[in-house]
């Protein structure tokens, strides 16, 4: 695992905000030239969120890999979860603009449906935490900073069962990724910290 | 049948019914779309629109199928694979005539016609289909109707070497639908073979599919083997799957909500990334015509 660590260590974080940052024009050049379908609203309001998730898992597995396996991807965690509340938002404004368009719909959507509800919950939790990620939030808020961003763990579940709310019938994609997630959390259970390595 | 229904939507729907541009005008007034007046022949432009019917590309690339994966693209990927022919769909229950009706044959005595009508997905998106079919009362009348039958159930192929999707269960397989009888011999209701004057794609319910224009699209079942007179009231999958969300009925309403998304408005397909809402009509527009087989009836308890 020392080489990965040291090759890891050499690649700049802006490569990660970068590749992190360029599906999100991307996919929207997609949905105005025809590239994601007949309905291109719901498929790039599906794909950011899709994506926000993914990042979302990323970011909760940097711990675990890092105390069970020894692979250090601490570095980039920040990066990871910024660009997560970046497709968040952007999941959120297609919804808003293009998806919904009718602001009194949206009002009476969030306080109505449970699963935008959950949803609106998870973007609103994730505020403090897109604006206390960076070093001067850290140096302020001291043992605090690590208090609030353990919000990501419920940030994490509402995202999956935000998902799993939404499909129709009984699908497996959502509940594979609430699965992950869960799985993810209870690697941080301390008894299972006492028995790992150092 | 006594009243045979005629085509009111053509391709070149330049001059459309005044009755219809009323209606229209109507519920886009108290869906509050000041707009109209604003932009002179805004509105006309949007009723227009909604009579053009989609292109071929939309109506068999963006497809719900379950049987063949629940991504909007999966029926038009995965359902090359399902064989159908030969094809025969039985026909039981309290009929004169039951049997296994090989669908050439039943082609054979059928008159195929085109019909446009709009389709209203339940998820709030629609398309106008230009269909080719039968009106399915003339193929119960091939059976014989008999004295006591009060709906009608339908059974969609259910053969999971050729349906990836139905891995997964989704749904009860098979996918199962129902209409009341006087729904089923209503003569809005098809039978259709085909789209745009060709077969049906396998994505879209080849060969044979049950299309209900007034109510949800997945009413309108696909891929028919089986259809089945009764005198109660048959299962139906999305009913069985979710009895809160999917009604029986699932006639088209923008005044009854599904419990996780408004019904009063659609997005026709086929818009692009910009495409506006529109209000949905009153039983998807066909109020005219089908209303009166719901006299009486609490539609929101009836959903």
């Amino acid at each position: 695992m020392g080489w990965l660590n040291h090759s890891l260590r050499r690649i700049p974080v802006w490569c990660v905000y970068l590749l992190g940052f360029l599906p999100l024009p991307w996919l929207f050049y997609l949905g105005l030239s025809g590239g994601l379908g007949a309905e291109p609203i719901k498929a790039l309001e599906h794909e950011y969120g899709e994506l926000a998730l993914k990042l979302l898992v990323v970011v909760l597995a940097v711990t675990p890999l890092r105390r069970y396996l020894g692979l250090n991807l601490v570095k980039f965690r920040r990066a990871l979860g910024i660009l997560s509340f970046l497709y968040v938002l952007a999941h959120l404004l297609v919804w808003l603009m293009l998806d919904v368009q009718i602001p009194s719909q949206m009002i009476a959507d969030i306080v109505k449906r449970p699963y935008i509800t959950i949803g609106m919950a998870g973007f609103v939790l994730m505020l403090p935490l897109a604006l206390t990620s960076n070093n001067g939030s850290v140096r302020r808020l001291g043992s605090r900073w690590r208090q609030i961003h353990r919000l990501t763990y419920p940030i994490a579940l509402l995202g999956a069962l935000h998902f799993l709310l939404l499909v129709k019938g009984f699908q497996v994609e959502p509940l594979i990724y609430l699965v992950i997630i869960l799985g993810l959390l209870l690697l941080r259970l301390p008894v299972l910290r006492r028995k790992s390595v150092v | 049948m006594a009243r045979r229904w005629t085509n009111t939507l053509t391709h070149a729907d330049v001059t459309p019914e005044a009755a219809f541009w009323n209606r229209r005008q109507i519920i886009a007034g108290m869906a509050g779309l000041g707009l109209a007046s604003l932009a002179g022949g805004a509105e006309a432009q949007v009723s227009e629109e909604v009579l053009e019917p989609n292109s071929w590309e939309d109506v068999t690339s963006y497809c719900n199928f379950y049987e063949f994966g629940t991504g909007k693209g999966d029926p038009a990927a995965y359902a090359g694979r399902m064989t159908t022919s030969p094809w025969s769909v039985k026909i039981d229950g309290l009929v004169d005539r039951p049997g296994e009706y090989d669908f050439q044959q039943i082609l054979g005595e059928m008159t195929v016609e085109e019909r446009i009508y709009r389709f209203r997905c339940v998820e709030a998106w629609s398309m106008v289909v230009p269909w080719n079919g039968f009106e399915l009362a003339d193929l119960l009348n091939l059976a014989g109707v008999q004295e006591g039958a009060k709906y009608v159930a339908f059974e969609t192929l259910y053969r999971p070497e050729e349906m990836p999707g139905t891995a997964y269960r989704v749904l009860d397989w098979p996918y199962r639908e129902g209409l009341r009888l006087d729904e089923a011999m209503h003569p809005l209701t098809l039978m259709a073979t085909g789209i745009f004057g060709k077969p049906l794609p396998n994505q879209n319910g080849a060969p044979l599919r049950l299309v209900v224009p007034w109510k949800y699209g997945f009413k309108s079942i696909k891929s028919v083997v089986r259809i089945t007179l009764t005198d109660q009231e048959p299962p139906t999958s999305w009913n069985t799957a979710n009895a809160g969300e999917y009604g029986f009925y699932s006639n088209v309403n923008p005044e009854v909500d599904h419990p996780r998304w408004s019904q009063a408005t659609e997005r026709r397909i086929g818009g692009g990334l910009f495409a506006r809402r529109e209000p949905t009509l009153m039983f998807n527009g066909y109020e005219a015509e089908v209303a009166s087989l719901y006299d009486g009836m609490d539609l929101a308890k009836y959903y």
